[in-house]
């Protein structure tokens, strides 16, 4: 089984958020970026894979020469092979048409990507990519079996859960579940070595327009002080939350 | 009369067909409709769906068009008349009983074709989100996501989201001819309208399914924090599963969902379901009440678009006092069942 994880190289998740040049850019500065969690659950249920069935693992990211720390981490991790396409990301569909290309170049069964990067939170590319290379799609998964061509797997919805059988070629919009926070890996020194020796292959991007345009960005609007309410007077806050706040 | 004559009244006759016809174009694009997927369950509304219907008046408005809804199943539809539709599309299958992304996502285009939507609107539930990907891509159409406002522009057609989990917002345009838009649930809220919706039965193919569902795990009993108006969220400062109890009784009085912090999920103390936060569920309520959650960054992203945010906390230093609106130093231990008590008397003056 040939697996592709795609990664979102994103701010790590305590980063300050800034914007520059008139708030149209993010602020790089100072910021460590790290593997969107949301793919980090994908990649280390890809390792399971490929100790467990076999698998080869590759991993790919489209976006600048800046982005390849983060694929490197992937490799050290246990990916065998990564790809980078070089081109800023732009939007979702334009992320989804470059992912397309390397899909169908590589011919991959299983194409595991998070549900949402946790910077611009589209949540689009897993479904885009599944809808441009007519593969099945199962999004918000937290389980994930695979047994020849045949998938099980379990999504997220509203409320609850369900579980689905469907076949390869697959797309999944994963999320933490497909492995559990304490089944993550830290690299160590080994894989880290080993890592500058596995290829990365950097390709020239296809042609494509972005269907969106980010014009601006804003930051929420600083916070009033919190309104104490003694321990011993909370006729006072359900008072407040009645009639000032009006929720309830 | 001479044969001229005869010759150039036959070339006014032309011109003016030709001007007819194509005022007869420009009419079809203006009559172009908004299309609003509005979803139900057990042939109910969802109240995302009735939210989605008033955010496609407001854009109908701006366009000056009118709305139309599609539904699948659902056994009543004149409420949306309420919220500014002006016509339903109602489909009614039994082999789409059961949600299937390929197989909606594929109804809801036909519909949009149908009405020669330029613009499609849908919540942002897990079905829609699933969804939404795959109709961006049958309908050609440039989409955003997690949008909380009304169009600022139409042309360009520019939509305000979230962006950085909550901790941004991002002024984005559509540049395709159809658009796609994701409103963010409880972001811009119920807006009712007097008018009446006509329905239409409508038939669209039915395409292949791909992915099957052989079972559904689904408590339905209790609130889900999506669809929740106050979420009661507890985190590490319970001490332990067998304290949450009083959390339990507290959503009860509430009507509200429970929902908890990252290291509650991790130790195993609750569901990854309840667990809410950057990498887990987003909350969007009117209410959110934090107990013995000290508010790490994390946390506070992923709940930061409730409107109204209330912490107990016995440390006034906890990251959250900064983040809420109204909190309590205390023990959560005495807090939480005087405030259970405090609210029950309050229900019952009510």
């Amino acid at each position: 089984m040939k697996i592709l994880v795609c990664i979102s190289h994103v701010p790590d998740t305590t980063s300050k958020i800034n914007f520059t040049e008139g708030d149209t850019k993010f602020d790089t500065n100072g910021v460590q970026f790290v593997i969107n969690p949301n793919d980090e659950f994908g990649l280390t249920r890809a390792m399971w894979f490929k100790e467990k069935q076999g698998a080869t693992v590759t991993v790919v990211n489209v976006g600048g020469p800046e982005t390849e720390p983060t694929l490197r981490k992937a490799l050290a991790i246990g990916a065998d092979e990564a790809i980078r396409v070089n081109t800023e990301a732009t939007d979702g569909f334009a992320v989804a048409k470059q992912l397309t290309k390397v899909i169908q170049d590589g011919g991959y069964d299983l194409v595991i990507a998070g549900r949402e990067s946790i910077d611009y939170n589209g949540g689009m590319v897993p479904g885009m990519i599944a809808g441009l290379t007519n593969a099945n799609f199962v999004n918000n998964c937290i389980s994930l079996e695979i047994e020849g061509t045949n998938a099980t797997a379990t999504r997220e919805i509203d409320g609850g859960k369900e579980t689905v059988t469907t076949a390869l070629p697959l797309v999944i919009g994963g999320q933490k579940g497909l492995v559990e926070e304490s089944d993550l890996r830290i690299p160590n020194m080994r894989g880290i070595m080993m890592a500058r020796k596995k290829p990365l292959q950097v390709v020239e991007p296809v042609t494509t327009e972005s269907e969106t345009t980010s014009v601006s960005f804003e930051k929420p609007a600083p916070k009033g002080a919190v309104t104490l309410v003694a321990p011993d007077n909370l006729d006072e806050l359900v008072s407040l939350l009645h009639n000032e706040a009006k929720v309830i | 009369m001479s044969p001229n004559l005869i010759w150039d009244l036959f070339k006014v006759y032309e011109i003016i067909n030709e001007i007819s016809t194509f005022v007869e174009i420009k009419n079809k694009e203006y009559i172009m409709s908004v299309l609003v997927y509005t979803e139900s369950e057990q042939g109910k509304f969802k109240k995302v769906a009735l939210e989605v219907a008033s955010y496609a008046k407001a854009v109908a408005n701006q366009l000056g068009t009118t709305v139309t809804a599609v539904t699948i199943n659902t056994s009543d539809s004149s409420a949306l008349g309420n919220y500014g539709v002006d016509k339903v599309l109602n489909v009614t299958n039994p082999a789409l009983d059961a949600f299937n992304a390929n197989a909606y996502a594929d109804v809801i285009k036909q519909a949009a074709e149908k009405e020669g939507a330029k613009v499609v609107i849908v919540s942002s539930s897990a079905d829609s989100k699933y969804l939404a990907p795959l109709l961006a891509v049958g309908l050609h159409a440039g989409f955003a996501s997690n949008v909380i406002e009304a169009p600022s522009s139409t042309s360009p057609f520019t939509v305000k989201r979230t962006a950085f989990t909550n901790k941004a917002f991002n002024i984005t345009t559509i540049n395709t001819d159809v658009k796609l838009v994701a409103v963010s649930n409880n972001s811009f809220g119920l807006v009712e309208n007097t008018g009446s919706a006509s329905a239409e039965d409508f038939a669209p193919a039915i395409p292949d399914f791909a992915v099957n569902v052989q079972s559904v795990d689904k408590a339905s009993d209790k609130v889900s924090i999506a669809d929740a108006e106050i979420v009661v969220s507890a985190g590490r400062g319970l001490k332990g599963p067998e304290n949450w109890g009083m959390i339990e009784e507290l959503a009860d009085v509430l009507g509200a969902a429970t929902a908890c912090s990252k290291p509650v999920s991790d130790l195993g103390w609750r569901p990854h379901s309840e667990h809410v936060g950057q990498t887990g569920k987003p909350v969007a309520s009117n209410l959110y009440i934090a107990i013995g959650i000290s508010g790490a960054i994390q946390h506070l992203a992923g709940i930061n678009a409730s409107k109204v945010k209330v912490v107990i906390n016995t440390d006034p230093e906890a990251p959250f006092f900064k983040a809420a609106d109204y909190g309590v130093v205390g023990d959560a231990f005495e807090v939480v069942p005087a405030l259970i008590e405090k609210l029950k008397a309050f229900k019952a003056q009510q």
